[in-house]
C-alpha cells in the first residue's frame, strides 16, 4: 500500500518555479509556441525555446541514431543550428504562450555576438514575458565556427564576460548553459557565476561523428557528399552528463542551482539527476524520438519514488547522493565483496565465466557437473563484471565480506595511518 | 455471497497463458515500440491506452502502469484474461505486419494488474455526494462496470441480481484455462470497494420487481441481464438426462462438481465460442472422447480460430455439416444422437442419417434473449429480443439505459464493461441536469 503522501513535484531552479521539474531542453521539441503548449498540456512543466539569434540556414539531413544490437537510437547526434524562424515570430509565440500558460516556465536560450545583441535580444525576450533566460555557450557544431556557442563555453573568460552583460541587462533569472567539450567542467561552472549567472544547465551536446557509411565512405549523416561532426546526446551520454552535474554540484566553491540534461528517457534517469544535484531536468532526445506523452510516466514515477521514499517537497531529494560522490582515494580499500552465483536462478549461460577469464581475473570457473559456474572466492575480485554480464536478474550478488580489517583510504595509507588487506586476483 | 466449494470441476484447470515472471514481463515490454495512435488501442473496446501502460512496466512504475489500465477499464484484470486479444489489441499489433510476434499485451496486463491486486491498490474514490440514486438491473460486468463509473461521479447504486452471486458470466461462463470464478468473484469485490453500492441479491425483475417500480423509486435504471438460458432443440428424446445447455453445465463445472463418471463420449452441438470453450473443457476433464458437432464447415464457425486451433491441440474431434433429429436413450438417459448430414447451403441430404454415440450431449447453440422482460416498458424498443441502444446506451425512455450481451447480442466482457462505463457517464450527465445524449 502507498503511503498517503501526496509529494509536491514544484520546482524552483535559480528562481524559476515551475509546476514541475520537468522541462523541454531548447531544441527542435521548443521550436514553437503551438509545440511548446501541446508540451504543457501533455504535462511538462516548463520549456526552454529553440535558441534565438540571428536565423540561421540549414542543411538538409541533419541527425543520426546510433542503434545497438537491435534497439534504435540509444545515441543521437544532430548538425542542426538555433533557430531558423524569424525572431518576430518567436517572440511573439513567446509572448502567446506565457499569456495562455502563466504557471509554466517558458525560458528562452539565446545565443548572439556582440554586447548591443544580447542587451537587445534579452530586453526583447523579457518584454515578450521569458521567465528566465539561457544562454547557449554550448552548441558544438556549426555555431562554434562562427565564434559562438562552444567556442564560447571552452574559454572561461568569454563566459564570464558574456554572462557579465546578460547579468547586468537581465531582470529575470540567468542559466548558462555549458558545454561537456571541456576537460573539466568546474572552472566553465565557476566562470558563469563569476559572470553572475544564477544557475547553470549542463550538458549541451558532445562532439561527435555518429557512424560512417562504408559503402559510400563518408560520416554520417551525410549532406551530399560530405558530413561534419555534430552533437551526441540521447540515453549513451547519460553517464558524462550525470558526472559533470554531479562534479559541479560537489564543488563547495560553485553552489549555484542546476538544472541536469543529457539523456534522460525515463523518471528513474531524472531520479538520479536530482539525487546527485539537479533542481529541474531538461530532455531532447527521449521527446524526440516518442513525443511529449513520456511526461506523464516521468511525473508519475518521480511522485511514487518520492511517495516511497518519503520526500515531500522535490528539494528534500536534490543533491542526497551528492555526499557520497567522492575522490577516488577516499574510497575504503579494505571493503571487500565477492561475487554469488544463485544456482536456483543460474541457466547455465556461462557469459560470466568467458567475462571473468578474458575481461577480469579467471576466478570463475565452469562446474565439474552441471552448468552452474564456480566462484573462487579466494581470488574474485569483487568487479562486478560477471553480475553485468548475467542476463537474470538477481542471479549474481555481490555479497560483502568481512575480513576483519578497519576501513582505510588510498590518502590515509599514503599518511601512514593504514593497513591494507592482501590484493586478490594477482596471480603471482 | 456464497463460497464456492473447492472441489468445484474447475480446480483441476491450470492456465492456458501462465502469468509473466519480472523477466518476462520487462523483456516483452522493452519490446513494444510505444506507437503513437496505437492499432491497439484503437482495437480496444475500453480504449486502454497500451503503449503507455507498457512503458510504465518497463521503467518501473507498475503502480502507474495498473492506474493507466484501470482507469480506462476497471475489468482489466478479468479482460488480461480473458479478453480474445488475438482478434483485438494483439491481433493490430504492428509487429504482426513485419511478420515479427506481437507484443503479449494481455500477459502485461494482466502482471500489472495482478500486482495491484496484491498491493490491495485501489485506484479510484467515490465522487461526493448527488443525492441520486441508480438502479441496475443484473449483476454482470456490465452493470458493474456502470455502477463503478457512477460511484466515482457520486451517485448511489443498487444492482439487483437474480442469483446469489455477482459477476455474471464473468464467473460463471468463462473459461477456467483463462480465469476461474474465485478469481472473478475477487475481482468483484474489488470493483465494489469503491463503496456506496447497494446489493439485492435473489430479486429478480420483471417478477419479484418490476421497472415501473424501479423508474419510481431512482433517478435512473440501467438494464445489464445479460442473455436469458440455453437455447435448446425440442426433438424426440428432448427430456432424456444427460442432454443439456452448454452455459447451465459450463456454470455449473465453475460453481459446483459436474458428473463425469461414465462419460466416455460426448458431445457439444454447435459452432461458436461456447461449443469451442466446452469441447475444451470436457476434455480438460478427462472425458476420453469429445466431438464438436455443427451444422456449417470448419471455416463457417462463429468461434475463434484461435481457440478452435487449441481445442484441436488439445484431442478435440469435429463432425462439421450435420444436424441432430433425435435422442436415443436407454433407462432415461441419453446414448446417442441422431444426425443427418447437411450439404454446403445446409440443405439436409437424404439417406445419410446416422446415430453418433454419446453420454452427455451439451447445446451451444445461443442463449435467448431477456428482451421481453421490458416489452412492456414505454420508450423500451426492442430488436430481435436486443434492447434498442444508442452509442451512449440509451433507450428511448429519458431514464432507462442499457448495455453489455442484453443489448449487443453477446459480445466479450470487455464490450460489456465499455457500454456499462460509457451509459454511467451519459446517465450522470442526464443526473447533473444536462443532456443524457
Ligand atoms: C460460455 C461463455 C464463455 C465466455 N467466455 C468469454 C471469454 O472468455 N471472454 C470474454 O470476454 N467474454 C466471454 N463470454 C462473454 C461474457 O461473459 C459476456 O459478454 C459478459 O459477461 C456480458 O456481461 P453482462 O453484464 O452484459 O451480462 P452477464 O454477464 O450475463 O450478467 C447478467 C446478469 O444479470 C442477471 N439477470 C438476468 N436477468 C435478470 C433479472 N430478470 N433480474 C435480475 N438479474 C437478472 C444474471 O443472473 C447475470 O448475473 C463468455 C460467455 C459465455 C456464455
Ligand atoms: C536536434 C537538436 C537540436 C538542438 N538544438 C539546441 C539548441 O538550439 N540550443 C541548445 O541549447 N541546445 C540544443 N540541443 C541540445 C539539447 O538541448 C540537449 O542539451 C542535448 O540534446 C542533451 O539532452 P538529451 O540527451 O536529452 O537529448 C539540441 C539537440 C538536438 C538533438
Ligand atoms: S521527420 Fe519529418 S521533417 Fe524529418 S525527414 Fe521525416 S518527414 Fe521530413
Amino acid at each position: 500500500m502507498s503511503t498517503k503522501i501526496s509529494p509536491d513535484l514544484t520546482a524552483n531552479c535559480a528562481g524559476i518555479v515551475t509546476p514541475n521539474p520537468f522541462w523541454l531542453a531548447s531544441a527542435p521539441p521548443t521550436n514553437s509556441g503551438d509545440q511548446i503548449m501541446r508540451a504543457f498540456d501533455a504535462g511538462w512543466g516548463g520549456a526552454v525555446w529553440k535558441t534565438l539569434g540571428q536565423p540561421i540556414q540549414n542543411v538538409s539531413s541533419r541527425f543520426g541514431g546510433l542503434h545497438y544490437r537491435g534497439t534504435r537510437g540509444i545515441g543521437f547526434n544532430n548538425i542542426e543550428l538555433i533557430t531558423d524562424r524569424p525572431l518576430e515570430t518567436n517572440l511573439r509565440e513567446i509572448a502567446e504562450v506565457k499569456r495562455r500558460y502563466p504557471k509554466h516556465g517558458v525560458i528562452v536560450s539565446l545565443m548572439v555576438e556582440t554586447r548591443e545583441e544580447w542587451k537587445d535580444l534579452i530586453k526583447r525576450s523579457i518584454d515578450a514575458g521569458a521567465d528566465g533566460l539561457e544562454l547557449n555557450f554550448g552548441c558544438p557544431h556549426g555555431m562554434c565556427e562562427r565564434g559562438m556557442g562552444s567556442a564560447v563555453g571552452q574559454e572561461p573568460r568569454l563566459n564570464e564576460t558574456i554572462t557579465a552583460w546578460a547579468a547586468e541587462y537581465s531582470t529575470v533569472p540567468v542559466l548558462v548553459k555549458l558545454t561537456p567539450n571541456v576537460d573539466d567542467i568546474v572552472p566553465h561552472g565557476i566562470a558563469a557565476k563569476r559572470g553572475g549567472a544564477d544557475g547553470v544547465s549542463l550538458i549541451n551536446t558532445i562532439k561527435s561523428i555518429i557512424g560512417v557509411n562504408i559503402d559510400r565512405m563518408v560520416p554520417e549523416p551525410r549532406v551530399a557528399s560530405r558530413s561534419t561532426n555534430g552533437g551526441y546526446c540521447g540515453p549513451a551520454v547519460k553517464p558524462i552528463a550525470l558526472h559533470m552535474v554531479g562534479a559541479l554540484a560537489r564543488e563547495e566553491s560553485f553552489g549555484l542551482p542546476i538544472s541536469g540534461i543529457g539523456g534522460i528517457s525515463n523518471w528513474r534517469d531524472a531520479v538520479e539527476f536530482i539525487l546527485l544535484g539537479a533542481s529541474s531536468v531538461q530532455v531532447c532526445t527521449e521527446v524526440m524520438l516518442r513525443g511529449y506523452r513520456v511526461v506523464e510516466d516521468m511525473i508519475e514515477g518521480l511522485t511514487e519514488y518520492m511517495r516511497e521514499h518519503g520526500f515531500e517537497r522535490l528539494d528534500q531529494m536534490i543533491g542526497r547522493a551528492v555526499p557520497g560522490f567522492s575522490e577516488w582515494g577516499d574510497l575504503d580499500l579494505n571493503y571487500e565483496t565477492v561475487a554469488k552465483i544463485d544456482p536456483v536462478s543460474c541457466i547455465g549461460c556461462q557469459a560470466c565465466v568467458v567475462a571473468c577469464h578474458d575481461g577480469a581475473h579467471q576466478c570463475i570457473h565452469p562446474p565439474k557437473e552441471g552448468r552452474v559456474p564456480v566462484v573462487d572466492e579466494s581470488e574474485c575480485v569483487g568487479c562486478n563484471l560477471c553480475q553485468i554480464v548475467c542476463p537474470v536478474p538477481g542471479c549474481i550478488t555481490m555479497a560483502e565480506v568481512d575480513n576483519g580489517f578497519e576501513p582505510a583510504t588510498w590518502n590515509e595509507f599514503c599518511a601512514g595511518e593504514a593497513t591494507l588487506r592482501p590484493k586478490k586476483g594477482v596471480h603471482e | 455471497m456464497p463460497k464456492l466449494p473447492a472441489t468445484r470441476s474447475e480446480a483441476v484447470f491450470a492456465d492456458a497463458k501462465p502469468a509473466y515472471t519480472p523477466v518476462q514481463a520487462l523483456t516483452e515490454a522493452n519490446r513494444c515500440l510505444y506507437c503513437a495512435d496505437a492499432p491497439c488501442v484503437q482495437a480496444c473496446p475500453t480504449a486502454i491506452n497500451i503503449p503507455e501502460f507498457i512503458r510504465k512496466i518497463a521503467t518501473g512504475n507498475l503502480r502507474g502502469s495498473a492506474r493507466t489500465i484501470f482507469d480506462a477499464n476497471i475489468f482489466g484484470m478479468s479482460c488480461a484474461r480473458v479478453c480474445p486479444v488475438e482478434v483485438l489489441c494483439v491481433g493490430k499489433c504492428v509487429y504482426n505486419e513485419m511478420d515479427v510476434p506481437p507484443i503479449q499485451i494481455g500477459k502485461l496486463q494482466r502482471y500489472a494488474t495482478d500486482a495491484a491486486y496484491a498491493d490491495g491498490e485501489r485506484f479510484a474514490e467515490a465522487g461526493p455526494d448527488t443525492g441520486k440514486k441508480v438502479a441496475l438491473l443484473g449483476g454482470g460486468p456490465a452493470s458493474l462496470a456502470a455502477a463503478h463509473e457512477l460511484r466515482r461521479q457520486g451517485h448511489a447504486c443498487t444492482i439487483f441480481e437474480q442469483g446469489d452471486r455477482l459477476g455474471g458470466l464473468s464467473s460463471s461462463g468463462v473459461a477456467p484455462y483463462k480465469m476461474k470464478a474465485d478469481r472473478a468473484l475477487e475481482e468483484v469485490e474489488w470493483v465494489l470497494g469503491i463503496g456506496g453500492v447497494e446489493l439485492r441479491c435473489g430479486v429478480r425483475v420483471g417478477v419479484d420487481v418490476t421497472v415501473d417500480q424501479l423508474l419510481a423509486d431512482f433517478d435512473a435504471v440501467f438494464i445489464g441481464v445479460g442473455l436469458g438460458p440455453d437455447r435448446l432443440f425440442h426433438l424426440d428424446g428432448a427430456e432424456l438426462a444427460g442432454i443439456r445447455g452448454a452455459v447451465d453445465w459450463i456454470a455449473e463445472m465453475k460453481t459446483a462438481k459436474v458428473p463425469c463418471e461414465g462419460i466416455q463420449r460426448a458431445i457439444v452441438i454447435g459452432g461458436g465460442n461456447t461449443a469451442v470453450d466446452a469441447v475444451r473443457e470436457l476434455l480438460g476433464l478427462g472425458i476420453p472422447e469429445v466431438t464438436m458437432a455443427y451444422r456449417g464447415g470448419e471455416d463457417e464457425m462463429s468461434g475463434y480460430e484461435h481457440e478452435w486451433a487449441a481445442a484441436k491441440v488439445a484431442g478435440a474431434r469435429a463432425a462439421f455439416r450435420v444436424q441432430p433429429i433425435a435422442y436415443e436413450g436407454e433407462e432415461g438417459a441419453v446414448r446417442a444422437v441422431r444426425m443427418l448430414r447437411l450439404d454446403a447451403a445446409r440443405r439436409p441430404l437424404p439417406g445419410t442419417e446416422h446415430s453418433m454415440p454419446a453420454e452427455l450431449v451439451l447445446l451451444a447453440i445461443g442463449q435467448s434473449r431477456l428482451g421481453e422482460l421490458f416489452a412492456g416498458v414505454q420508450g423500451v424498443t426492442l430488436d430481435h429480443g436486443k434492447v434498442v441502444v444508442d452509442h451512449d446506451g440509451a433507450t428511448q425512455h429519458p431514464k432507462i439505459f442499457a448495455g453489455g450481451d442484453c443489448a449487443n447480442g453477446g459480445k466479450e466482457v470487455v464490450n460489456a464493461v465499455a457500454e456499462g462505463k460509457r451509459a454511467a457517464q451519459a446517465i450522470d450527465r442526464l443526473l447533473r441536469g444536462g443532456k443524457a445524449s
